[in-house]
């Protein structure tokens, strides 16, 4: 098993967040996490990529045997975990590409792998750049600065196609695109599909899954996961919104 | 996030080193007499002698300026001793074979080998040790191309007739406490003169070291460019770490004449003091350059990373029509270093037009102002300005101020003023991290980046340089 998740209580501020979350992931397999706003979706995402400002009063987070929540990020980064950030955040003055050259060196030096050179980087970049359509001119661009909506966060998957992690996480990746762009990022993500490599994909609507299939689908809401089941709940969530689950999980 | 931090930023000095070299130092203190000594040791002219003493009996008549936003001890001006050289000097250096090896060992220390064989390609180094000037190579080639770069008491020496028309012309004698000062007092510093239709062949650098202690280091720098030349110098500077506090006090005088242009750059690390804010070095400093020809265009870069206070406007005087004056900074200050610095441009010359890049990073304890003055006089028509200040806090204990000052007096005065102050974001660190970077180099990258378009005026390979000493100055500085 990549990730289990067990009893995760998580507190921001004193107010808890996630109230006992349980959760296994494999190799191979898809995720996706549904659920209204609020309801504690980003926090879980947050938690596994060690974001700071969050208090874990219970509960563990195991990936690949190992415990997790006692990583530093890059730790974590390294290891294999990435995070496909809601709001990438612009970092002016530094460019996109050193950036993510200076990111996969270290990751390739934790593996005891030599340094990528400039031309091999190169090589690698232009490869990956056509799995999400990228324009090139972003290469020579700052981190995120000045660009659309829709190119931060085809630059995430970009990012995620470079360093091949094994654990993805999506947080809410098609929040702000339109339908084109939609189908660029999904076409990106299926490619990066493989046996060896685990997503989590959080999203508050349906539609995303049209392009890319779930195998499990959670729904998370108060803090905890109501319901899971297979793709065709994405469906009835769809039709039937939130409430239903609720109101069965109360019952 | 914090136990790592703080043992990043009590990382030492790298350049606090101190050299045994027998010195031939004068007792501290200050009156004719010293000046006389000076002067005489540097067997000058009697008008040299004349200049200082001059600028000597109006300085007994100022008062320390105490406008800027630094505070420090008053300064014992008797206590300090206003000339130190290596005593080999004596029997002044033919060539390198000739300098004290253990001078050159402080020199390779600094990264700065004066041996021609190992210099980078095309930089010309005159080294200033104290307060004379040690050696200065490639010579030979800068002569074939009629440039003369030698320290300036051999200008005084060699070519006075430069030096009389110009030196004091830019930064009068009377002009403000620290510069009277350094008039009086000065030791050496380089001189630069590019004569008509010439572009300097390399660029010209000068590194200047404080080592003895309880010395005061009065460098005195002249550069001229004449018609149609053009030059680019670099300075950079460190000192030995000291608990007591040591003064700097140069001058540096540009001219530039019709078509000329000069490019000054700055990489200043003078020791900042301890994480207590013991020891430093107070960095009081003029640099003015004056425009005074058609077309004539003056450059400063400047990348201040040491000193406990720093106190320094390189400013342009655009007398020319249709001259340029460019100020580019990045001053940092960590621990309890404190820097009040900007520039002003004032514009005397029709169409005239400068602009004013101003980095601020504060961390620790630092403060750190921006001070500038923008001034268009009554007769300069269709004068432009534009000036962008940004300042960036690392942590809650550090301070960034701005004191923005515009003077326009002609109606047709076009001047544009931008300023920000931003806290360097948990949200740029965590981005960088969770993409395997380090939290330490992603600090680094993500100061680096705020500094881009300074760094990107320096000469290259200063430019790499100025990166580093940026890192290792900040590694960790966010709490």
């Amino acid at each position: 098993m990549m990730l289990k998740v067990e009893g995760l209580h998580v507190s921001v501020d004193g107010k808890e967040i996630l109230k006992g979350i349980d959760l296994e992931i494999n190799a191979g397999e898809v995720h996706a996490i549904m659920g209204p706003n609020g309801s504690g979706k980003s926090t879980l995402s947050n938690v596994i990529a060690g974001r700071a400002g969050y208090e874990v009063t219970a509960g563990s987070v195991l990936y690949n045997g190992h415990d997790l929540l006692s990583m530093s990020p890059e730790e974590r980064a390294w290891e294999g975990v990435f995070l496909a950030f809601q709001y990438p955040v612009e970092i002016p003055g530094v460019n996109n590409i050193y950036l993510l050259k200076a990111g996969l060196n270290s990751i390739r030096k934790h593996h005891g792998l030599p340094e990528l050179d400039a031309m091999d980087f190169m090589t690698l970049v232009r490869e990956k750049m056509a799995l999400v359509k990228l324009d090139e001119s972003l290469i020579s661009r700052s981190v995120n600065e000045g660009f659309s909506g829709g190119e931060k966060k085809r630059n995430e998957i970009f990012q995620m196609a470079v360093l091949e992690p094994s654990l993805a996480i999506l947080d809410e990746t098609d929040s702000g695109l339109d339908i084109d762009a939609l189908k660029t990022v999904a076409s990106g993500v299926n490619q990066l599909r493989s046996p060896d490599r685990a997503m989590m994909m959080v999203t508050h609507y349906q539609r995303l899954l049209n392009y890319i299939e779930p195998d499990y689908i959670h729904v998370l809401a108060d803090g905890r996961i109501l319901k899971s089941g297979g793709k065709d709940l994405a469906l009835e969530l769809e039709e039937r919104g939130y409430d239903w689950v609720r109101e069965e999980a109360a019952a | 996030m914090s136990s790592r931090v703080e043992e990043l930023v009590k990382r030492e000095y790298e350049a606090g080193f101190f050299t045994d070299i027998e010195s031939d130092t004068v007792p501290p203190g200050l009156n004719e007499d010293v000046i006389r000594l000076i002067s005489a040791k540097k067997k000058e002219p009697e008008w040299m002698l004349e200049w200082r003493l001059a600028a000597f009996e109006h300085w007994k008549t100022m008062a320390e300026p105490e406008w800027a936003h630094v505070h420090y001890e008053p300064v014992d001006y008797q206590s300090i001793s206003y000339y130190s050289a290596p005593k080999s000097k004596k029997d002044a250096p033919k060539s390198l074979d000739e300098v004290d090896p253990k001078l050159l060992e402080t020199y390779e220390k600094l990264g700065i080998p004066l041996h021609e064989r190992e210099r980078l390609a095309g930089v010309a180094v005159d080294a200033v040790f104290d307060s004379v000037s040690v050696a200065t190579t490639f010579k030979a080639k800068l002569e074939e191309a009629g440039v003369i770069f030698c320290p300036i008491s051999e200008a005084i020496e060699k070519h006075p007739e430069l030096v009389r028309a110009y030196l004091g012309t830019v930064v009068p004698t009377s002009d403000n406490f620290f510069a009277s000062l350094n008039s009086a007092v000065f030791t050496d510093g380089s001189f630069v003169y590019v004569p008509k239709g010439v572009r300097c062949p390399m660029e010209l650098s000068t590194y200047f070291r404080i080592n003895a202690s309880n010395t005061g280091q009065f460098e005195r720098t002249l550069i001229i460019a004449d018609e149609g030349a053009s030059v680019s110098y670099l300075e950079g500077c460190t000192a030995p770490m000291r608990d007591e506090n040591q003064l700097h006090a140069a001058v540096v005088e540009l001219v530039a004449l019709d078509d000329a242009k000069i490019k000054y750059s700055t990489v200043q690390n003078w020791y900042p003091g301890d994480e207590e804010g013991r020891g430093g070095i107070y960095n009081f400093v003029t640099k003015r350059g004056e425009c005074r020809g058609t077309n004539s265009k003056i450059s400063w870069t400047q990348v201040e990373t040491g000193s406990a206070i720093t106190w320094k406007y390189p400013s342009c005087v655009l007398k020319g029509d249709h001259s340029v004056g460019e100020f580019y900074s990045v001053a940092l200050t960590n621990n309890y270093q404190q820097a009040d610095t900007g520039t002003k441009m004032v514009h005397v010359g029709n169409h005239t037009r400068s602009t004013i890049i101003s980095k601020g990073i504060s961390a620790g304890h630092g403060q750190n102002a921006y001070r500038g003055l923008v001034k268009v006089l009554k007769g300069a028509d269709d004068a432009r300005n534009y000036t962008q200040c940004d300042s960036l806090l690392l942590g809650d204990t550090c301070g960034a101020h701005t004191f923005p000052y515009i003077e326009a007096k002609n109606r047709t005065a076009r001047v544009e003023h931008e300023a920000t102050t931003s806290k360097i974001g948990e949200d740029q660190l965590f981005y960088c991290m969770q993409r395997g970077i380090s939290e330490e180099d992603a600090v680094s990258m993500i100061v680096n980046g705020f500094c881009r378009e300074v760094f990107k005026e320096l000469p290259m390979e200063f430019a790499v340089e100025a990166g580093k000493l940026l890192s290792v100055s900040l590694e960790g500085a966010v709490g």
